[in-house]
């Protein structure tokens, strides 16, 4: 959206769930989906007298998020409580980080839509424990499950630097990407693993004074940030433009009406009283454990497709299709594992392979053939056995009833025909069936070439070598000119 | 900074907590008393000391991320209140977070 | 029936085959339901604890008993035992079942201490006379018109009285040395970090640790012996050796320094208590020790500076109590908010919720910075003075408190005057280092008296070598 006179000045809060096996202050399993109240102890519970002690993966892995995004690791930080009364809090109050975040001040930087690169300014990630869930929906009264509380969290929030819902949308997408390729989160929107809340003020253009900002809670998908993002401006605009005011407050986007509306206004907002917890002690990130982190951290997107391009030959636009995802980059260079034909490869995958994930809807992982099959495919035609167009025959076979692609090929006697006599006497018959076309070729029409080439594929059902078809028939062709 | 009766109803809000009026009146006094009482600290110059936010020197107390044993259902529940099937159970809320 | 005193003598008496576990937690028993208007008991673990004795008697005779084999031991109402009420004398607390052990709870047990009951106390460990229990007053077994002290006093009466030979209590500004003092028995608060606080139901979680009562320093360094130590549950909790306490008892004590802070000496201060401290230091100077006065220039700001810093951590520890998953809710709430307004304002007292809404005011928008980080400001200046102090002298000689035992009701109208009590106890736990109350004989009414020890941070063998020979002094 593109106002003529207003510009809208966005920031965003992620929470990402850590995917380490236990919480964050407690052993308690973090899997998803168990029965209700059956990953829980005496800590994660608050009940009285319990302690909490740090989880060494939730270090790790925010380290890994801080350096993924230039930021600042804090050599000193620590824990502060956020208090306020919810029925899914069991103690009262969230052990979060305030005063001193393990991470501050980085860069995220991503493409949008049409190529332009944009950054966005982080002012800090920090690390904090999830609370339980509450379900409203089922009965007059609400139930309580404290699985998820204690589940390790990290708070990624930019600065003001998002100027519209693509460009949030876009932010968004590029978080989650990064977290995928750290390993330190599954992204999944939809399971609440990733979780987007958004502030959202408007001005008009080119002012340096930010309007009255809104809070838009509860996101759970990227289409829906942007959705909301898009009403939420909308709405301020028309309050302005009909001479009222923005009134700070929590909002709350309701997909079915797409629109925004008002939960909480400020003058029933929290004072959280945040103090440092003093069960817990300081985390200190000496240079030796940052370069300890660094050295096990798993390739970045930006890293990745520069090595794709370098190491396989790709243009840099496959490159970046399939580094989008990090699981369809590792099934590429599986599948060039067992092939020299990187290119035939990336157009494979970036073809076939996610055409029909897209149709069906699946991941890479839920994918059914395996990138030997893919690979398979591409050396049959790349050794000349099979045509591109039986290839593609092959592949809805093996899509259909799965097989090893060389026996497939071999069984259904789909094994490319090179032999020149052979052909020569396809190319014969063809030639005396069809006098007419013979006639109208010789006397100039050449786009009928064509013709002849597909008579003859249709005749040897596909199987013969189109090089070798193609040859002769020029070579035909051309003596009956004489 | 002497502290009002509506003083006391902003943190009574806070603390999750309410008085009757002669309780209250009890809470402002007691309150006033005691808070004055601490102002007692600003006779003191602190502008060039440290807060003290630890008691202990120790730092990074990390535990391995290996998973624990675990509360049975029943367990987690027993001194539930009020609960229904594996669930804590409470009056609704209407507030969403 | 013969009450035994010490676990020493017990533990003869069990060798010689006098007595046995079993026969002797049979009488003790029943001796404290005779003994129930001191209200120091809230419940006795009849069955467990007989359970207990038979095991202590049987692994005697095979000579594999622990060093706590006999013991019988009470825990003041505020430390987890799995499958036992933890209720902190709240009413708020009052049908919890806890369904995991602290980790002292299964050091003791490993040792085969015998759990004889759990003890009254100040609601939620806030008091200094024991006056604040939901379960009424406990009564100074000297004179029953007193009180015992607080918080712990139920587990200072419970030793005092001989219905257990030793007992646990929990120590925030005092709560564990005062009632020692006004109860005539050595109770001792560790260095903070010494002993796990997992299972201790927090107050003030800065301040917090757990400690032992006892009617012998040699028993009360047996019991610290066992409950100290590093806790993996416990993040704050000290990764240090723990030395062999009882064994260095009886060492000689000749070459310490004494120091007696000159603040501690002020008005408050009743002129026969100053007298006790004046002979304890007489007896020490006798064994050749040094004796000097010291300065702990900022001792005036102690109450203040922990009142703020203890209220603003118990405002948050205390908002678990929310009736939701385990503690009381109040009938038939009709909204959330309703539930958890009136089950917090019906379950607990009013020195807890006194307490709760001043910590919520000074951790609040705008009052943070005045009250609170000015609080911790000064906390460190109080740790400095300690510092300070202890390159000068090894150990600091201090009343326990300015006057004996005082009257049930008597300070019940006015709270400051209350906390003005922990004059002399609240600074050890600004400063995280150990304290000591030893008895120092009695007043001329009778009442006991007690001197308290402050030592450098994880000198307890110090503090109670030094107690051991003030207890071998018999002053009077």
């Amino acid at each position: 959206m593109n106002h003529p006179k207003y510009e809208a000045v966005i920031g965003l809060e992620v929470h990402a769930q850590l995917s380490t096996k236990t919480k964050i202050f407690c052993g308690c399993s973090t899997k998803f989906g168990a029965a209700p109240n059956s990953q829980v102890c005496p800590v994660c519970l608050g009940m009285p007298g319990v302690l909490p002690v740090l989880n060494e993966k939730v270090v790790e892995y925010v380290i890994r998020m801080g350096l993924a995004h230039d930021c600042e690791i804090a050599e000193k930080s620590t824990f502060a409580r956020k208090n306020y009364f919810y029925p899914d809090l069991p103690k009262g109050y969230q052990i979060s980080q305030y005063e001193d975040p393990i991470c501050a001040n980085g860069t995220v930087r991503f493409k949008l839509e049409d190529g332009t690169e944009k950054s966005v300014r982080l002012m800090r990630i920090h690390m904090e424990e999830d609370a339980g869930k509450s379900l409203h929906d089922q009965h007059q009264d609400t139930f309580v499950d404290l699985n998820r509380a204690g589940t390790p969290l990290i708070e990624i929030v930019s600065m003001p630097d998002i100027k519209t819902a693509e460009e949030a949308g876009a932010y968004l997408t590029k978080l989650r990407q990064t977290v995928r390729y750290l390993e330190i989160c599954d992204g999944n929107m939809e399971e609440g693993s990733l979780r987007c809340d958004a502030n959202v003020s408007v001005m008009l253009k080119g002012s340096t004074v930010f309007g009255t900002r809104t809070e838009l809670k509860n996101l759970n998908s990227i289409k829906f940030v942007e959705k909301a993002i898009e009403a939420e401006i909308a709405r301020q605009i028309d309050i302005i433009e009909e001479g009222g005011k923005i009134i700070q407050a929590t909002m709350l986007y309701d997909p079915h009406r797409n629109e925004t509306r008002v939960m909480r206004t400020k003058e029933n907002a929290h004072d959280y009283r945040y103090f440092p917890d003093p069960d817990l002690v300081m985390v200190h990130v000496t240079p030796d454990r940052i370069d300890s982190v660094r050295n096990n951290m798993p390739e970045l997107p930006d890293q990745k497709q520069a090595r794709l391009i370098s190491q396989y030959s790709i243009p840099a636009y496959d490159a970046e299709v399939l580094s989008a995802d990090k699981e369809l980059a590792a099934y590429y260079e599986a599948v060039c594992r067992e092939t020299s034909d990187y290119k035939a490869a990336s157009n494979w995958v970036m073809g076939e392979v996610m055409r029909v994930m897209k149709e069906k809807l699946l991941s890479i992982g839920e994918f059914s053939l395996s990138s030997s099959q893919i690979a398979g495919i591409v050396n049959l035609i790349k050794d000349g056995k099979i045509s591109t167009t039986i290839g593609k025959q092959l592949f809805e076979e093996l899509l259909a009833n799965g097989g090893n692609p060389a026996e497939v090929v071999e069984a259904k006697g789909w094994i490319q025909v090179s032999d020149t006599g052979a052909i020569e006497a396809v190319i014969d018959e063809i030639i005396a069936a069809n006098p007419g076309q013979v006639a109208e070729f010789l006397s100039g029409k050449d786009k009928l070439f064509g013709f002849f080439v597909g008579q003859t594929m249709k005749a040897m059902k596909g199987k013969g070598n189109p090089k070798v078809i193609n040859d002769l028939l020029v070579q035909k062709l051309e003596a009956l000119k004489k | 900074m002497a502290v009002t009766p509506k003083d006391v109803d902003y943190i009574a809000a806070l603390a999750h907590l309410k008085f009757g009026e002669a309780e209250k009146a009890a809470m402002v006094t007691d309150m006033n008393n005691i808070l004055s009482y601490m102002e007692k600290l600003n006779e003191l110059n602190t502008d060039q000391v440290d807060p003290l936010t630890a008691i202990t020197d120790a730092e990074n107390v990390l535990r391995p991320d290996e998973p624990k044993t675990m509360l049975q259902n029943e367990d987690a529940l027993s001194n539930a209140p009020s609960k229904i099937g594996p669930f804590f159970r409470v009056p609704k809320v209407i507030d969403q977070l | 029936m013969k009450l035994y005193s010490t676990f020493s003598e017990f533990r003869a008496d069990l060798q010689s085959g006098k007595v046995t576990c079993e026969g002797y937690v049979t009488d003790l028993l029943k001796e404290i339901k005779n003994q129930q208007d001191l209200n120091c008991y809230l419940e006795t673990f009849d069955e467990s604890a007989l359970d207990q004795a038979r095991k202590a008697d049987a692994k005697l005779k095979a000579g594999q008993a622990g060093k706590l084999a006999g013991m019988v031991i009470a825990i003041k109402d505020v430390i987890n035992i799995k499958g036992k009420k933890v209720s902190c004398a709240s009413k708020i607390l009052e049908n919890f079942t806890s369904v995991y052990h602290a980790t002292v709870i299964e050091k003791l047990l490993a040792e085969d201490a015998i759990l004889i009951g759990r003890t009254n106390m100040d609601e939620f460990a806030m008091g200094s006379s024991n006056e604040n229990s939901a379960f009424g007053p406990v009564r100074n077994p000297v004179d029953k018109t007193r009180v015992p002290g607080g918080s712990s006093g139920g587990s200072a009466v419970a030793v005092a009285a001989k219905l257990a030979m030793t007992s646990l209590g929990s120590d925030t500004g005092g709560s564990i040395r005062f009632p020692a003092a006004l109860c005539g028995v050595t109770g001792m608060k560790p260095t903070y970090g010494r002993v796990s606080r997992y299972g201790l139901v927090a107050y003030a979680s800065s301040f917090d640790q757990i400690g032992p009562f006892a009617n012998s320093v040699s028993d009360l360094a047996l019991v610290m012996e066992v409950i100290s130590g590093h806790d993996e549950k416990d993040s704050t909790s000290s990764p240090k050796p723990v030395e062999p306490f009882g064994q260095g008892l009886g060492n000689s004590i000749s070459s310490l320094k004494f120091g007696i802070p000159k603040q501690y000496l002020g008005d408050g201060l009743q002129p026969e208590v100053r007298e006790k401290l004046t002979a304890a230091a007489g007896y020490l100077k006798s064994l050749g020790c040094q004796v000097t006065e010291v300065e702990l220039p900022h001792t005036e700001y102690c109450i203040a500076t922990y009142y703020i810093l203890t209220t603003a951590e118990a405002s948050s520890n205390l908002a678990r109590y929310d009736g939701v998953r385990y503690s009381f809710r109040s009938k038939d709430p009709v909204t959330l908010n309703d539930m958890y307004v009136r089950s917090r304002s019906e379950g607990f007292g009013a020195e807890v919720k006194r307490r709760i809404m001043l910590g919520t005011y000074v951790l609040s928008a705008g009052y943070y910075d005045a009250y609170y980080t000015k609080a911790q400001k000064v906390r460190r200046l109080i740790r400095e003075d300690f510092t300070k102090a202890f390159d000068q002298v090894d150990v600091l000689l201090t009343p326990t408190s300015p006057s004996p035992a005082f009257k049930i009701g008597e300070k019940t109208t006015n709270p400051l005057e209350m906390y003005l009590s922990d004059i002399y106890t609240v600074s050890a736990n600004l400063a995280g280092i150990p304290g000591i109350s030893v008895p120092a004989g009695t007043a001329s009414d009778g009442l006991p008296v007690g001197v308290q020890l402050l030592g450098k941070h994880f000198d307890e063998q110090t503090l109670l070598n030094a107690a051991y020979h003030i207890e071998k002094a018999n002053l009077k």
